[in-house]
Formats: C-alpha cells, sequence, structure tokens
C-alpha cells in the first residue's frame, strides 16, 4: 500500500467540479442533519443523554480488559465461540479458517467498517470465497469497487442515475432507470438468491454487552437479520471498543444512534444477538487493529467513544462539499480526520488540515468527543514528527520570526500593500497564487491601522518606539 | 480600567476602518483606550498550522505589549479564542495568564463588560445578515447554536438591534462556517471558496444587502468570493455599525 500522502485537496478540487453531484450530497447530508436537529428538539434531556453516553463509554475504556474479560466468559456461556485479533491480517485468518472448517464458500455480509479496516474481502477471494454484501449502500460501493465514503450511507456519493448504470452492468437492468424503488426492486431480486444459497453468514455489532454476554446489530434494512440467521454459521466482527457494561446502559446508546445518524428515532432492525441458533454455530472475532494503541494516547484515546453514528460528517461543511472518498481513507470526514492517523501518520497526515476547526462536528457527536480539538492536536503532532510539507513548515518558521520583530513586519506590511496596488492582476491570480484562484484580493488600502493611529493619536511621537530587546 | 486595543494583522493592512471603528467607538463609551503600537499577531496562524513553537515570538510580543493593561480588547473573535484557548508556545507566567485571562473579543467586552445598553450616535438603514464567525459562536459562545439546540441567545444581535434603522434577515445555514479557516483558504482552496461563495448567496438570497460580522478574516475572505462570483453584497464590521457608521 502506498505511502503518499493522501491529496485531499486534489480530490476535494474534483469533487466540486460536478455540480449535480456536489449539490446532491451537500443537500442531502444537510437534510439528515436537519432531522436530527427535529428529533433533538422532541428531546429535552437530549444533553444529559450525550453527557452520560460520554461517560459510560469513558468508564468503560478505562477498564476495557475487565470487561472484554467479562464479555468473552459470559458469551462463551451462552454457546459463543469468542476470537482475539491483534490486527487485520489475523482478523482475516480466523474468519478464512472458521469458513475453511465449515467448507463455507459462500458468505453473505452486513455492513461492518471493520471487515473494511482488515481489507477482508480481497483476503477471502483468494481464498475462493464469494463474499456479497447485503446491506444496498454497500452492495453498490461493492459492485463499483470503492470503498463506503460514509459509514451509515456508504454511496451518498451517487446519484439513482450512476447506480442503475452500476446495476445494468451487474445485474442487466435498464441503465434508464430513475425510479430508487425500482433499482432497490433489483438489488433485492438479486440478493435473494444468494442469502438463500449463503454457506456463512457475516455482521458486525454496533455495541457489545459484557454482563450478557450478548451484542446488538442496527440496520436499517433487516439485512443483517437474514445474514445472520439464514445460514447456520454466523460469524460477527467487532471492534474492542465497542463495549457496554450492562444492559441497562445500552438505552441510552440506542436512543441516541438513529437520531444522531439519520433523524430517526430508532433503526428499523435492533437485534440482539445471544447465542447461536438450533443447529448453528455463532463465533465473534474481537479486533484490536490499533485500538489498544490508541487508548494509550493521552489526546486521543477519547475518539474510541465513537459509536458510528456519522452526525459529524453530515454536520461538516468540509466532508459535504469534498465527499468520502477524496479522504482517501476507511474512515472519512472528522471522526475519520482524527482515527485515520493513527493507522498511518504519514499517509493521513494532510487529513487533520481538511478542516477549518470550526467546531459543529464537536457539537453534534452523541458521544461527546472534541472531534475538532483533537484535530488542532494533531497538527501539533504531525509537524512534531516532520509530516508537514518542508515549504508549508518554512514559512510557518519565517512568519513566526516575522510576528516577533514589530519593525521588520511594519516594513514587510509595507511591501505587501505595495504589491497588491502596483502588481498587475495576472501576477496576483497566477496558478501560484491559490487565494486568487477562486477569490478576489483584499483591496489596498490608503494607510494601516497603525499608520493612522500614529497620525491621528500618537501626534506627539515622531517615530516608532524602539524595538525592545529580549 | 485601562484598556490595551489590539488590531489584527489583517485587519491592521485590510481593514483599518474596522480598526478605527472599535477606538472611537470605546473613546465614545468613556474608556481609556490605549495602542501599543509595536503589535504584530497573537501567534494564531501558526498555532493552527500546528507550529505551535514558531508562534512563541508572536506570543512573547504579545505579552510585553499587553501585560500592563487591566482589559485587553480586540476587534476578533478567533485571535481572542487564541488568545484565551491555545495561547501556550510561552511558559505560563503570571503575566501570561493575566493577559489570557483578561483578554476580550469587542461584542462580549460591550456586552458582558461594559454592559452598553443604547448607541444613540448609531444608525444603520439597511437590511443586514449577521455572520457570526465559528470562534465567536462556538469558543467564546457570544451566540446560541443550532448543533446544542439550546435557548436562543445572541450578544451581537443584542447590540446591533439598539441601532436605529437596521433590519434583519436570517439565512439558512446561520451557523455553517464561511470556510476561511486561516491556511485553509489555501491549502485548501476549492472547499474554501466554494463554502465562502454557498455562504454569501445564502445570505443574499435572505434579502441581506450587507453582511456583518465581529470577525474581518472571515469577511476578507467572504467579500474576495463575493465579488469573483458576482454576489452584489456589502461587508462591514460590527463595530463600524455601532460607531455610527456612514451610511
Amino acid at each position: 500500500m502506498s505511502n503518499k500522502p493522501v491529496n485531499h485537496a486534489k480530490a476535494a478540487e474534483h469533487f466540486l467540479e460536478d455540480a449535480p453531484h456536489l449539490q446532491f450530497h451537500d443537500e442531502r447530508l444537510w437534510d439528515m442533519r436537519q432531522k436530527r436537529d427535529a428529533q433533538m428538539h422532541i428531546l429535552p434531556e437530549w444533553q444529559e443523554l450525550r453527557e452520560e453516553a460520554s461517560r459510560i463509554k469513558e468508564h468503560t475504556l478505562s477498564r476495557l480488559p475487565e470487561y472484554l474479560e467479562q464479555f468473552e466468559e459470559n458469551a462463551k456461556k451462552n454457546g459463543i465461540h469468542v476470537h482475539w485479533a491483534r490486527d487485520g491480517a489475523e482478523h482475516n485468518r480466523i474468519v478464512g479458517e472458521i469458513l475453511k472448517a465449515h467448507n463455507a464458500r459462500n458468505l453473505i455480509k452486513s455492513k461492518s467498517m471493520v471487515t473494511e479496516e482488515c481489507d477482508m474481502r480481497p483476503y477471502l477471494a483468494k481464498q475462493g470465497v464469494t463474499v456479497t454484501e447485503t446491506d444496498l449502500g454497500e452492495r453498490i460501493q461493492q459492485l463499483d469497487d470503492q470503498l463506503p465514503s460514509h459509514i451509515v450511507v456508504p454511496a451518498v456519493h451517487k446519484l439513482t442515475s450512476d447506480v442503475a448504470k452500476i446495476f445494468a452492468k451487474d445485474y442487466h437492468t435498464d441503465p434508464n432507470i430513475r425510479d430508487p424503488h425500482l433499482l432497490a426492486e433489483a438489488q433485492r431480486q438479486a440478493a435473494r438468491p444468494v442469502i438463500l444459497h449463503a454457506d456463512a453468514g457475516m455482521t458486525g455489532g454496533n455495541f457489545v454487552v459484557a454482563e450478557t454476554g450478548t451484542f446488538v446489530v442496527c440496520t436499517n434494512e433487516g439485512n443483517a437479520d437474514l445474514s445472520a440467521t439464514v445460514p447456520n454459521l454466523h460469524i460477527a466482527t467487532i471492534g474492542i471498543e465497542r463495549l457496554v457494561p450492562r444492559m441497562a446502559d445500552l438505552g441510552v446508546f440506542i436512543r441516541l444512534l438513529s437520531r444522531s445518524a439519520l433523524g430517526s428515532p430508532i433503526t428499523q432492525y435492533t437485534t440482539h444477538f445471544r447465542g447461536p441458533q438450533k443447529g448453528g454455530e455463532m463465533h465473534v472475532v474481537l479486533v484490536d487493529n490499533g485500538r489498544s494503541a490508541r487508548l494509550g494516547m493521552e489526546d486521543f484515546w477519547t475518539s474510541l467513544k465513537c459509536i458510528r453514528c456519522g452526525a459529524c460528517m453530515n454536520t461538516c461543511p468540509v466532508y459535504r462539499r469534498s465527499g468520502g472518498l477524496s479522504y482517501g481513507a476507511v474512515y472519512s470526514g472528522p471522526i475519520g480526520a482524527i482515527i485515520d492517523p493513527t493507522f498511518n501518520e504519514r499517509k493521513y497526515s494532510t487529513l487533520p488540515y481538511a478542516s477549518t476547526l470550526n467546531g459543529s462536528c464537536t457539537n453534534v457527536c452523541p458521544v461527546k468527543i472534541n472531534i475538532h480539538e483533537q484535530l488542532y492536536k494533531w497538527r501539533r503532532v504531525l509537524v512534531q514528527h516532520h509530516e508537514m510539507p518542508f515549504v508549508k513548515r518554512e514559512i510557518m518558521h519565517m512568519a513566526g520570526k516575522l510576528m516577533g520583530q514589530p519593525k521588520l513586519y511594519r516594513a514587510a506590511i509595507k511591501a505587501t500593500e505595495v504589491s497588491l496596488s502596483t502588481m498587475p492582476r495576472f501576477v496576483l491570480y497566477n496558478w501560484l497564487n491559490p487565494w486568487g484562484k477562486h477569490r478576489e484580493n483584499p483591496h489596498p488600502v490608503k494607510q494601516t491601522f497603525n499608520d493612522w493611529y500614529r497620525k491621528n493619536r500618537e501626534k506627539a511621537e515622531p517615530a516608532a518606539a524602539p524595538e525592545t530587546k529580549k | 480600567m485601562k484598556i490595551g486595543l489590539f488590531i489584527p494583522c489583517y485587519i491592521d493592512a485590510f481593514y483599518p476602518e474596522a480598526g478605527i471603528a472599535t477606538l472611537e467607538l470605546l473613546e465614545k463609551l468613556g474608556q481609556d483606550v490605549e495602542y501599543p503600537l509595536d503589535q504584530t499577531c497573537c501567534g494564531q496562524p501558526m498555532g493552527n498550522s500546528g507550529c505551535n513553537s514558531d508562534a512563541a515570538a508572536a506570543e512573547a510580543l504579545f505579552v510585553r505589549n499587553f501585560a500592563k493593561y487591566d482589559k485587553i480588547v480586540m476587534p476578533s473573535g478567533s485571535c481572542t479564542h487564541h488568545v484565551r484557548d491555545n495561547f501556550d508556545a510561552i511558559p505560563q507566567t503570571d503575566e501570561v495568564r493575566h493577559v489570557r485571562e483578561n483578554t476580550y473579543e469587542l461584542v462580549e467586552f460591550l456586552h458582558d463588560v461594559l454592559k452598553v445598553d443604547a448607541f444613540p450616535w448609531a444608525e444603520f438603514n439597511h437590511t443586514v445578515g449577521l455572520h457570526n464567525s465559528c470562534g465567536t459562536l462556538r469558543a467564546l459562545r457570544t451566540a446560541s447554536m443550532s448543533e446544542l439546540g439550546e435557548k436562543p441567545f445572541s450578544k451581537p444581535m443584542d447590540l446591533l438591534s439598539k441601532v436605529k434603522g437596521i433590519r434583519f434577515v436570517t439565512p439558512r445555514r446561520p451557523d455553517e462556517c464561511c470556510g476561511f479557516g486561516g491556511t485553509f483558504s489555501v491549502t485548501e482552496e476549492a472547499v474554501s471558496a466554494r463554502m465562502g461563495v454557498d455562504k454569501v448567496r445564502d445570505h443574499y438570497q435572505a434579502g441581506a444587502e450587507y453582511i456583518v460580522s465581529a470577525d474581518s478574516s472571515c469577511v476578507m475572505h467572504q467579500q474576495g468570493c463575493a465579488e469573483r462570483a458576482g454576489v452584489p453584497i456589502r461587508f462591514i464590521h460590527i463595530a463600524q455599525i455601532l460607531n455610527g457608521a456612514a451610511q
């Protein structure tokens, strides 16, 4: 895998060139944000719920090993096989071995961001296993060979016409279909036989309950329930941070999750998995893949509170105008920009800069992750680790020096004024000058405030005060 | 109470009228205000880029300039946010803490400290849309934010509504960031400019003749976007309206 820093700015520029897609993407996600606001206004206890959810998660994370072991013990009592995966490779190997032991060649699965992290599908394909995504958006992305662009609505960057083209290629439907219902029906017709003949089913897990040894999967399409229950073999891949201690804690999160994500009171299906069905087998693979290391990062460990609702993406004005794929990572948007660098600092060093630090993300987050403050802190870390481009680093170094020297600074201001008023337009607005590409420069002024003050308030003082020595 | 006036670099260089209005307004309100001539910058551009150690010289100079004042006032939300919340490139001495704790953005100073209840000299017969910078909205909390569903409040609106003749309109997405974001405006220029155009169009379509803001950095960016895209809307700093701007 390439280690080259993701060029978010360039990918975003490309995204912005396509007006119909841009407008749909921005409006669709903004609509989700507004529906979320409406749900918030219905619940007077919204802020208390956020606070409570944050506290439960912080408590759980602070005692993660104990709760994980409690879950393992109780899950085993329920007849669930529990596996531990240190990283993506180990996860894939475990899943591959389970499938092999059952001679399973056809795997149906519902959405799981962890399997994207582990890059599981290509691994299983090499083992001769056919993996079929059953979530509509995820299936569209699978057919189009793209990462999900959003953690809840993975194909939100696509228009109906894009989906019609993809389905026409794979399902031989009419490429000119513009009715989303017809496309959904085409997917249903194509998916049902695959589901009915699958050897194994895979789901993720939204919440894992330590005291009961059970887990909960939330979907809107019911595809996770089909994936988990039609075949006799159910494998659930779950990140180790998805724990809550007690069943009683769950209500707080179930109330927040779908309201924050889509602005609906609850997901259509909220299924508790308590053990294998009669004659079946159930496996849970608990995946670390960098989470323990993140838990040890003083400024960034609270990113593990995330319940993957996508509210930060929906509200992010940068994400809405650049699309999830522009982040070049499994996780996009504000939460992606603070998680991705923990996987690969160099590759994702540009992502904490793909933000204006406006702070909207932090304030919609149902578990109160201080996302924009972590973006700010990541920038400091990246500079310290020499992951900022040299030129940019030098510019800031020079600027910092200049700002400490008032006399030099005054001289520089004069030079800027002269250049703004005398430079020909083509010099100011050439491709070397990003400010001027889509914006006019500020207008030159006759005198700076500093000059004005000297003339109008400091008449007694002829020249600048002498520079104070350090 | 002795007030030190800080005029951010982009106001000094590009919007001196906003600085002059701030000074005149504080003087009209009977305040004892001084502008230390050797000031440059608060350190925010370096801090926001992650180059925090490079902010040290600017921060040290800032403290040298302002430690002697009881209160430090500046017509900028984002600079106030930097001084108050992120100003840590230099050792946190008593002097530094004094400066950080006594730095105010102009609107909050007028509203919370001076508790100004009238601007008898001010009249502005125009329809305006208020732009709250993200620094004022979500860091300084001078207005309620839509994300929290809290009881609506707005310190800038409280002040502006005391101005004779002024009319307000509300854009569809009042709390959406305009896309300036400091160096973001250059490193992510395409997204930044698009956010800026969307912002000025939103105000224009709501019927605003002017966008008024307590942050000239947002204005510098929005004005550039509006001029390039041909959106006929004007810009003004809140200090200019409260000081009785020429119509």
